[in-house]
């Protein structure tokens, strides 16, 4: 029986050759990542574990991002153990400031990360990196530690779905939308403990961006992790990353637990009502809803291909009167394009607010905070009770078009209605 | 840890999320005694009124979904919840769980007898939860070799530091 992409990763990170999904190994790890908020609980198991250093100072990436710049004295007190920590160990990659930027997307624009690794991080989304054709998962801060020391980690490792992306794409159709349209079919546990392998011939058309949004969002249907397999888009891609990119391939008999066929000429603009992200349904389903905030940013689509379908819709239009839009490029370098091309100047004509990186607004940080009772449509990844601010405000998970024909209409709308 | 747990059961619906169990707002500590404070208010604001120390939280599926924050775990473990019994969990709460020391046990049949107020008594030796006042006996999955390996050192940072094959002497 052959391997998936998956198997094959986790045999090269253990050293082992036929490994089989539901073994029990111990992975080594290429790259372990935690922000402002996980970072300061591992940083303590470490401390707790005994040993000195980390066992690579090359390996360990902190991303302050989540309430920075920082936002109160407690944020500021967290950002400072691991800058602290950052610079006791001579971690080569610490971000912060002008330099930081939304991690997920922060990563793989470095090049930090690159096809073939074996990456965790203490965010759930650190599965946004299967888009390079590499395992990455989301896992906790005492996780993290145990790496910090001894660079390996437990695993089990997951069977796979194959998720087969067939059919046209229909007009401003994107990553986003079919991740939702996935999740809205299989539900937020419907791929839970598994990796999510997309593939077919709309998988291999689907730009890096729109991969990375894909994979960000595995977790939202309980996921591992989510993988594309390499090809000449991620070859690319990767062609300046600072480790040298591995590429796998899943074997023709490779074992899957499940297999979908996607019929992607089915899915339309999709939004996510509250509260769970499997709420996915056509934009043109959902009646006349008004809103009070509009979101464009995070690590599922706060990247310059995200900014510049959001400037195309907001070129030589207004943002409705009563709606707050905030744009929010996901890293520096997004923000330096945004400004290069000219569409920091088209949001802000348009009435939008720009801010610098973060992932503030996105799990009710700060940085666009909901009151009682409004209502939010959001390029974020999750609509749980209370994840932008209020028990009782309600976020519409969507795509940069759609966010950006929102915020022009005033209520939830399609970019097909403007 | 004390492998005999007893308390008093608060049952919840599906897809519990980490948002829920600990709200980000509150995650610019990571005091648990802060956290503990926060514990599930968006889901039940009475939670923390309510609770006695080692109750049970039950809920159904997909237990703890959402973040990768163990602030979660941590802030159930520093309400005095003894355990977390659940049709499933969510993987990284999963993980976070065992790695902290805060018992979870997959049970269907103990969810779907159980009800709020019940008086339980859970062996996790045994993987057993019994209901005190009828008697009834409910199974528990059994957790992996590896994992309980993990359980049995008090969780991950313990069981790595029984390995010391791998200090580097610097």
């Amino acid at each position: 029986m052959g391997q998936t992409i998956t198997e094959k990763i986790f045999a090269s990170a253990s050293r082992k050759k036929d490994i089989k999904a539901g073994e029990f190994v111990e992975a080594k790890i290429d790259i372990a990542l935690a922000n402002d908020i996980t970072a300061p609980l591992a940083i303590k198991g470490f401390k707790e574990s005994g040993r000195p250093k980390v066992f690579d100072k090359n390996k360990i990436v902190l991303v302050m991002d989540h309430f920075t710049p920082n936002k109160d004295i407690n944020a500021a007190q967290q950002v400072k153990i691991s800058r602290d920590f950052a610079k006791e160990q001579k971690l080569k990659f610490y971000f912060e400031g002008a330099n930081s930027g939304v991690e997920h997307a922060l990563l793989p624009e470095q090049g930090i990360v690159t096809s073939g690794d074996m990456i965790v991080g203490a965010d759930s989304h650190t599965c946004t990196y299967g888009a390079l054709g590499a395992f990455a998962t989301g896992v906790g801060s005492t996780d993290i530690a145990c790496v910090m020391a001894t660079g390996k980690l437990w695993f089990k490792v997951p069977q796979s779905i194959k998720f087969v992306l067939k059919g046209q794409l229909n007009k401003w159709v994107c990553g986003k939308d079919i991740i939702l349209y996935i999740i809205g079919q299989i539900g937020v546990d419907g791929a839970l403990y598994q990796a999510m392998e997309f593939c077919g011939p709309i998988a291999k058309k689907l730009p890096m961006a729109d991969r990375l949004t894909i994979c960000n969002m595995a977790i939202e249907a309980g996921g591992k992790s989510g993988i594309f397999a390499p090809d000449r888009i991620t070859e690319n891609y990767v062609s300046k990353t600072l480790r040298a990119p591995r590429f796998f391939e899943s074997d023709k008999n490779a074992k899957y637990i499940t297999e979908y066929e996607i019929d992607c000429s089915k899915i339309l603009p999709q939004v996510s009502v509250p509260f769970l992200p499997s709420n996915a349904k056509p934009v043109e389903w959902i009646k006349k809803t008004f809103i009070d905030q509009v979101i464009i940013g995070s690590c599922t689509n706060g990247r310059i291909e995200d900014l510049r379908i959001a400037a195309k819709i907001l070129n030589s239009r207004k943002v409705a009167k009563d709606v707050r839009l905030i744009i929010i490029p996901a890293t520096t370098e997004v923000y330096k394009l945004a400004l290069k091309e000219g569409l920091i100047k088209i949001f802000v004509e348009a009435g939008g607010l720009v801010s610098t990186p973060t992932c503030g607004p996105c799990l009710g940080g700060y940085m666009g905070i909901l009151a009682d009772g409004e209502k939010c449509v959001s390029t974020t990844n999750r609509n749980f009770v209370g994840r932008m601010g209020h028990v009782n405000s309600g976020v519409f998970l969507a795509s940069p078009a759609v966010a950006a024909a929102s915020a022009v209409k005033g209520f939830i709308a399609s970019p097909v209605d403007l | 840890m004390n492998m005999i747990l007893k308390g008093k059961v608060h049952k919840y619906g599906a897809n519990v999320n980490t948002d829920e169990i600990i709200p980000a707002r509150y995650l610019n500590s990571s005091d648990p005694e802060v956290l503990a404070k926060h514990c599930m208010e968006d889901i039940d604001k009475n939670f923390i009124n309510k609770i006695s120390k080692g109750d049970f939280v039950v809920a159904a599926d997909n237990f703890g979904c959402g973040s990768s924050r163990e602030h979660a775990p941590l802030a159930l473990k520093a309400c005095a919840i003894s355990a977390v019994i659940a049709n499933s969990f969510a993987r990284i709460f999963h993980r976070n769980a065992i790695n902290i020391g805060l018992p979870i046990l997959e049970s269907p049949q103990a969810v779907k007898a159980l009800q709020n107020g019940d008086e339980i008594e859970v062996d996790l030796a045994e993987g057993t939860i019994k209901n005190i006042a009828t008697g009834e006996v409910y199974i528990a999955q059994k957790f992996p070799e590896f994992m309980q390996n993990i359980i049995k050192a008090g969780g991950l940072l313990e069981y790595i530091r029984g390995d010391k094959k791998n200090v580097k002497k610097v």
